[in-house]
């Protein structure tokens, strides 16, 4: 697709389009999951955030969009250290899809015809740097999932196959969208996403209008609409890169660790993890609005999406588990 | 043929006019049809589609739709043959036994919707209620046409003509401004979620102007559009809004006169009324089936992941042992290409570990009803008979459909196990008939001894429902105190439990009058509400066996 729908025009769907923003802000979140109706603008929200973002340089030819030609993997065979830019890398994982086609395997054109062993790189290498996007990622198959995930974790990619032995840096942004209806995500792999966010249809009659209008203006000229929200998208996309700037200047005061702390026994979340991400993404956040200290204003905005699919279920209790973060954050931030 | 046989079909044929003119804007159309002269005449109306249709089935493999390795050529060649896939053809594809579809298979074809704006037709044969196409791809088909209703066609009255100067003048349909409002505010009214649904309706809107020679979108597209893309969609009856529709009537008249300006006088009123014959006849009963497939319900049995039996499932790398099966042939497939690589044998396949696939399946565990039957003082007096009645009636049909039952009976101060799960008619009929009655109502307890029942059994392979009868009025605490307001509340919290395990149940309330306190149980439970306050026995059975069939089988 050329033109993609533009990030500013989507109408409401906050918490997902922060959750986004923030992981484009700082990859080592550990990815998005968008759980939520049909049609309520999942996969459109991942192609925009991929039209926004800023270019990257890579060396040309580079199977895993390495930025250094000493980072371009030796398998590659490659000898230019020309750097060209390209487009922040969004790569669809298609449902059905084999544990070769997403690690790379063997070369099998090359072994048919010259008999010789050679790597051919798969999606995760061309997700590098970029966006891996599942659709559907509760239908995914089992194994396929922890794959990624564990991938997604640990930045590299490691395959072992008839006695080759490939290494490379597969570091993305693992972003996946699916349909509550249709399957949940075990208990292990929605812990192991960085953000989860719960989307449903705009209940507001006029929000909705809102959403028909600009979609039918974007269908009749998608080039003349993505022009027209050129200047805003420009802005995020500025936010987006000053924040990154200033990430690392963020200042974390041991009031707010403790907080962090205090929240997670609150709620009763297994592991560190929760923690961790609940700081890592109120650091990003608070480089997103300019701030130069986490304060519990951000903590507030972002621990429902970086804990709400941490909790355990609690068989008593009928609200959902946003309603229950939000309760606890009320508690122990006051 | 009847007149709203002739309707029906001038509906349908309009559908797929509009199809015509705009194929990937409008995404499709499903159909759902037995076999028969009236789905022939259809098929041949459809051959005006620019691109040729093609008949895919559910069944038939990723490679094939959607391209991928040609091991045969690539062997026999001795370099890389892909094979493109019948869905990279100019041609429109005909999902046949729609409703057979695995969610899987319906997400990949969803996506290749999305990416191509390819045109899709879906063949719905379902028979049984519960079977249905799938909701993803119904969701981005702009169509839905039932062709059973319609009796017999006369001839096929199908005059056709002008799309191509219509084609010519699409782009240039002018939109006016409240259009999207419009069909938004009906498509809210009609309870649908998607947005989607209003988006599609503004494209059929626009197609229907074209095709009439209108450089314009007026009143009669947007009926048209609403009638053909939003009335199948409705899951509520359209409710009053809630402003008085007064003034519609009063600005009816200047709408001829003001022509000019940008927006359209739109009764919105007017639309509804005209759609509301066109709601599907059984929308009060679908509503309850989705609302009963959201409470998780799948009486059906739960899909298992097996490596013994069932339907078989796409092999997958593994290693041996533990009691897998080698799916041979997927194995040497994987092994074949490598062949050249591997040191040479005399006529031999070398197989690394890394090639071996495992066979897997997939099987239905069965399904469990589990009865939580009142059997206090009050429901002694009122329905105790009955209940049991209906139970027995409901017994038959679980042991037909070969069913596991269960009975928990709940009087005096605690519940029992009156009967452990069985398929066993004859035990069960026995303990029913001497299962006494009086004391008071310890619904909590009850409750928790199904819960209890309903997790064991699942962790055992098969698939709970809980059936509660009652006249609702708890009495008795978990704690085996008599105090009203404990009662209630360990009632509910004991629902909640059940819900958040995600127990399918369903209430049959058995009282004299319906009570209140009873439907708000069900929805703590998540469970579909039966108030049966006159039913015999054997209108009670039916119901409930209905029920469960309608809306868990789904």
């Amino acid at each position: 697709m050329t033109h993609a729908f533009p990030f500013s025009a989507i109408v409401g769907q906050d918490d997902m389009k922060q959750a986004m923003i923030l992981t484009a802000i700082d990859p080592k979140l550990g990815g998005v999951l968008v759980f939520g109706d049909r049609g309520t603008g999942k996969s459109t929200a991942v192609r925009a955030l991929a039209a926004l973002l800023p270019p990257i340089d890579a060396v040309k030819g580079c199977p895993v969009n390495a930025a250094h030609p000493k980072d371009c993997p030796d398998w590659a065979n490659l000898d230019s250290k020309e750097i060209e830019t390209r487009p922040t890398p969004v790569i669809d994982l298609p449902l059905g899809v084999t544990e070769d086609r997403v690690t790379g395997a063997l070369d099998i054109e090359r072994a048919l015809t010259q008999g010789e062993k050679a790597f051919q790189p798969g999606l995760l290498a061309a997700a590098n740097r970029g966006y891996l996007y599942i659709d559907e990622v509760n239908l995914l198959e089992d194994h396929i999932v922890d794959l990624l995930l564990d991938v997604a974790q640990s930045g590299e990619n490691l395959v072992e196959r008839e006695g080759l032995s490939i290494r490379h840096a597969a570091q993305f942004v693992l972003v996946g969208s699916g349909n509550p209806e249709e399957g949940e995500l075990r208990p292990q792999l929605l812990d192991r996403f960085g953000l989860s966010v719960e989307v449903r249809t705009p209940t507001d009659i006029e929000d909705r209008i809102e959403v028909i209008k600009r979609r039918d203006s974007y269908e009749k000229s998608p080039s003349r609409y993505v022009g027209r929200w050129r200047k805003k998208d420009g802005e995020i996309r500025d936010k987006i890169l000053a924040a990154r700037e200033s990430l690392s200047g963020i200042d974390t005061k041991k009031p707010i660790l403790r907080d962090c702390a205090e929240l997670c026994v609150a709620l009763g979340s297994d592991g560190l993890r929760g923690e961790l991400t609940l700081l890592r993404s109120s650091r990003a956040l608070a480089a997103y609005v300019g701030a130069s200290a986490v304060t519990r204003d951000h903590l507030r905005s972002v621990a429902p999406i970086a804990l709400s699919h941490r909790l355990r279920r609690d068989p008593l209790d009928e609200a959902g588990s946003v309603a229950r973060v939000t309760r606890a954050v009320d508690e122990v931030l006051g | 043929m009847t007149r709203e046989d002739q309707s029906a079909w001038r509906d349908t044929l309009r559908a797929i006019d509009l199809l015509t003119l705009d194929p990937s804007g409008l995404g499709g159309i499903t159909v759902r049809a037995r076999a028969g002269p009236v789905r022939d005449a259809f098929l041949e109306a459809l051959g005006r589609l620019k691109a040729p249709l093609f008949r895919i089935h559910p069944a038939m493999s990723r490679e094939a739709l959607f391209g991928g390795l040609d091991l045969t050529a690539t062997l026999s060649s001795g370099r890389l043959v892909e094979t493109a896939g019948c869905l990279a053809a100019d041609i429109t594809p005909m999902l046949c036994m729609a409703e057979r579809c695995p969610p899987d298979r319906a997400a990949e074809l969803a996506a290749w919707l999305d990416d191509t704006r390819g045109t899709l037709v879906m063949l719905d044969e379902a028979a049984e209620p519960g079977e249905i196409a799938p909701p993803t791809l119904q969701d981005r088909l702009a169509f839905f046409v039932s062709l059973d209703p319609i009796g017999r066609l006369e001839a096929t009255p199908y005059a056709y003509q002008g799309v191509k100067d219509a084609h010519l003048k699409l782009d240039d349909v002018e939109t006016p401004k409240n259009a999207p409002d419009t069909l938004v505010s009906i498509a809210a009214r009609l309870g649908i979620d998607s947005l989607r649904a209003p988006l599609l309706a503004l494209r059929a809107a626009r197609a229907n102007a074209a095709l009439e020679g209108r450089d314009r979108i007026c009143g009669e597209d947007l009926e048209t559009a609403a009638r053909l893309v939003l009335a199948p969609r409705a899951t509520v009856l359209p409710q009053q809004p809630d402003d008085p529709p007064g003034p519609d009537e009063q600005t009816s008249e200047p709408e001829t006169q003001s022509q000019d300006t940008d927006t359209l006088r739109l009764p919105e009123e007017v639309l509804v009324e005209a759609i509301i014959p066109h709601l599907p006849p059984d929308l009060l009963e679908q509503g309850r089936s989705t609302q009963l497939r959201s409470a998780r319900g799948s009486g059906q049995g739960s899909k298992r992941r097996s490596n013994r039996r069932g339907r078989p499932l796409p092999s997958r790398p593994g290693r041996l042992g533990n009691g897998a099966r080698v799916d041979l042939v997927a194995t040497l497939r994987t092994a074949a290409p490598w062949q050249s690589l591997r040191p040479k044998g005399r006529g031999q396949v070398i197989i690394y570990p890394s090639d071996i696939r495992l066979k897997r399946y997939e099987e239905k565990s069965d399904r469990l009803l589990i009865f939580v039957v009142d059997a206090s003082g009050s429901a002694a007096m009122a329905r105790l008979a009955e209940a049991k009645g209906a139970v027995e009636v409901l017994l038959a049909q679980a042991y037909a459909n070969r069913d596991h039952v269960s009975l928990i009976a709940f009087r005096g101060d605690d519940a029992d196990l009156l009967l452990p799960p069985t398929r066993s008619l004859v035990q069960t009929k026995r303990r029913l008939a001497a299962l006494p009655g009086g004391g008071g109502t310890p619904l909590a307890a009850g409750l928790r001894h199904a819960g209890e029942l309903a997790i064991h059994a699942r962790g055992q392979g098969l698939s709970p429902t809980v059936a509660l009868l009652t006249d609702g009025r708890a009495n008795i605490a978990l704690d085996g105190q008599a105090n009203r307001t404990a009662a209630r509340e360990d009632a509910a919290a004991m629902a909640g439990w059940l819900r958040a395990e995600g127990i399918p149940a369903l209430v049959l309330d058995t009282s004299a009058r319906p009570e209140r306190a009873l439907n708000a149980l069900s929805k703590d439970l998540g469970a579909h509400y039966l108030a049966l306050p006159r039913a015999d026995s054997v209108t009670m059975g039916k119901t409930l066996e209905r029920a469960l069939h309608d809306g868990l089988d789904a």
